[in-house]
């Protein structure tokens, strides 16, 4: 598989470095070779903040932050409007994002007209944490979507990943969350592709 | 054993594995991690017979460090930036005594203005303070540089400064293979310090040295950095044959066979300049890679057969010598056999403006046709340069210079690189 590149859009305090790196660990754990790193800068609670996931079958050499990106992860909508998430996205990319909402609700339905239907994925990460974990953090959860979703990476190296991350009950309730997310998103696919 | 781990954290553990007995150390971002790391391996009792010290400034991290190394312990330390400079007084102190410090430098900018981002001005400001310098360009040779630097600099009796990017490195996840206990152990023997603070053998060490013979010692601190030119290939050698891999000595060349231009550059860059000319090599360009591990001592001889037959230079440099241009380039001039107006400086990445595959293959490019400029400044925004100019012009009272600029840039919390 070549070079996959991941975007991670949310705000501080919603772990979205962590979930970059959570991924990478996933990915390593297929075998792959992987890189994590954040957008470093405004480390405040609810300012905005990007994370970076490169995934590859060789050694990344790459450091530049990721400009074209393969999928993009947003755990947090209202941030749609205010930072050009989609920069550099191409068509055939994939979005996933935390809300209870549709593309339409959110106000981008007509910029995603163009996409694959299968590409785009919404999560309800924020709820599924809550009932889960009892924190509102989403970022484990998008994980398990973005495993179904891409494909790119199993449910189960996921779970080994935040099992790595957090520890006791903290690690089940968001392997819970990731795998609830999972089904969710392997059945908004299903329905996607017989609209 | 492949982890996928932080960068910070591949170095403290490997730190961890050259058993030191003293580390002291105060936090400074990009280097907190590798010192945090450090802090709760010592305390959880990984890292037998060490003792932590909490200093209260980077200049008493040194001081500790000098101590501590006087007194026959294995000393570490690590900052970035302004704790840097901070310490600049007791940096000179160790080399100049000859003690065998390791310390690890999360390269970040100086201020003003303040950034904590990454570039090589804190390390490059100390390039003439008798320490060894070492540039990783991943953070698996970050991990392998700290093995090596304890064996180095206790051999020779000098300090060693591992530079690894900040943020760039220091903060990314990737893999590495961390080597075992007893492979470390094979290659690092215990420290047998040539001169020891011990009150069964009492001695002195810091003499004041006059004009009478301030200059033999300044003289064996050079003779002794020129050995080490020759010492480390082979401690590099002996590295790979016991680990596996290749990491450290003195540089490192890419696709330089046939190349009639060569990019120089120092640590994380590396992989993005040969990421670019890669894809350059497949447009036909005949272009290779020379990436400087060892910083001090200069290894003119090594530099000077790399760039061999090759007809263009560019020296791609995180730091700006002001009123000069290129510190980097200034060192690759005095060992380039062609025309010294064939070695051109580029400077990148200050402050951590992102250095991409785009921007170096259009400066690349230019360079080819043969029109790219003495000193270059990639991706400079020259009308926001342009504005700050003219308010000068304009009014005597013309203000904070990085108020003004940031006030004409607007918000950049919506941009995303």
């Amino acid at each position: 598989m070549s070079l996959f590149q991941v975007r991670i859009h949310g705000r501080g305090g919603q772990g979205v470095v962590t979930a970059a790196e959570m991924l990478s660990v996933a990915a390593f754990k297929e075998g792959r070779h992987a890189q994590a790193f954040p957008s470093f800068g405004s480390e405040r609670t609810g300012a905005p903040v990007v994370a970076f996931c490169r995934i590859d079958d060789r050694e990344i050499r790459l450091r530049e932050p990721v400009m074209q990106p393969d999928a993009l992860i947003i755990q947090d909508p209202t941030l749609l409007h205010q930072v050009d998430v989609f920069s550099g996205l191409a068509r055939d990319g994939y979005i996933m994002i935390n809300t209870t909402r549709t593309f339409d609700a959110l106000g981008i339905g007509e910029f995603v007209r163009e996409f694959d239907p299968a590409h785009l994925c919404t999560v309800p990460a924020t709820e599924l944490a809550l009932r889960h974990v009892g924190r509102p953090l989403p970022n484990a959860a998008l994980l398990g979507g973005f495993a179904a979703a891409t494909g790119r990476i199993s449910l189960a190296c996921v779970s080994e990943a935040i099992r790595e991350t957090f520890s006791g009950k903290i690690a089940e309730g968001n392997v819970a969350a990731a795998s609830e997310a999972f089904e969710h998103v392997r059945k908004e696919i299903g329905e996607a592709a017989h609209a | 054993m492949l982890k996928q781990i932080e960068g910070s954290r591949a170095v403290a553990e490997a730190v961890g594995l050259c058993r030191p007995e003293v580390i002291c150390a105060y936090p400074i971002s990009p280097q907190t991690h590798i010192v945090e790391a450090l802090g709760e391996m010592v305390k959880a009792g990984q890292i037998e017979g060490c003792e932590y010290i909490n200093v209260e400034s980077e200049f008493a991290a040194m001081s500790v460090a000098i101590g501590a190394s006087a007194a026959g312990a294995r000393a570490y330390t690590a900052t970035a930036s302004q704790g840097l400079l901070f310490m600049a007084e007791a940096v000179f102190n160790a080399s100049g005594l000859g003690l065998p410090i390791v310390m690890t430098v999360a390269n970040r900018a100086i201020g003003a203005p303040i950034n904590i981002w990454n570039d090589h001005t804190d390390s490059m400001s100390q390039r003439d303070c008798g320490w060894i310098q070492l540039f990783a360009e991943t953070n698996q040779e970050a991990l392998d540089l700290h093995i090596q630097a304890f064996r180095l600099g206790e051999e020779l009796s000098l300090p060693v400064m591992v530079c690894m990017d900040g943020f760039i490195l220091t903060h990314a996840v990737e893999r590495v293979d961390m080597p075992t206990q007893s492979q470390v152990d094979a290659y690092l023997p215990p420290f047998e310090p040539r001169q020891v603070l011990d009150p069964a053998e009492p001695v002195s060490i810091g003499a004041m040295v006059g004009p009478e013979a301030f200059l033999e010692v300044r003289y064996l601190a050079h003779d002794k950095q020129m050995r080490a030119l020759e010492l480390i290939p082979g401690w590099a050698e002996e590295f790979r044959k016991a680990f596996g891999r290749e990491s450290g000595g003195l540089m490192h060349t890419y696709r330089c066979e046939d190349a009639d231009t060569i990019v120089v550059a120092l640590g994380s860059v590396l992989g993005t300049v040969k990421d670019t000319v890669d894809e350059m090599r497949d447009r036909g360009a005949k272009i290779g890679v020379l990436g400087i591990t060892c910083f001090r001592p200069w290894p003119s001889a090594a530099v000077r057969t790399a760039l061999g037959k090759a007809c263009r230079v560019v020296v791609l440099e995180k730091s700006l010598a002001v009123g000069l241009g290129g510190i980097v380039s200034t060192n690759v001039r005095t060992c380039y056999s062609g025309n010294p107006d064939c070695v051109h400086t580029v400077i990148a990445g200050l402050g951590g403006r992102a250095i991409t595959r785009a921007s170096l293959s259009r400066m690349l490019d230019t360079a080819l046709e043969g029109k790219l400029e003495a000193l270059t400044f990639l991706d400079l925004d020259k009308p926001l340069v342009e504005r700050a100019l003219a308010r000068e012009r304009e009014q005597r009272r013309s203000g904070p210079i990085a108020e003004n600029i940031l006030r004409d840039l607007g918000t950049v919390a919506s941009k995303v690189t």
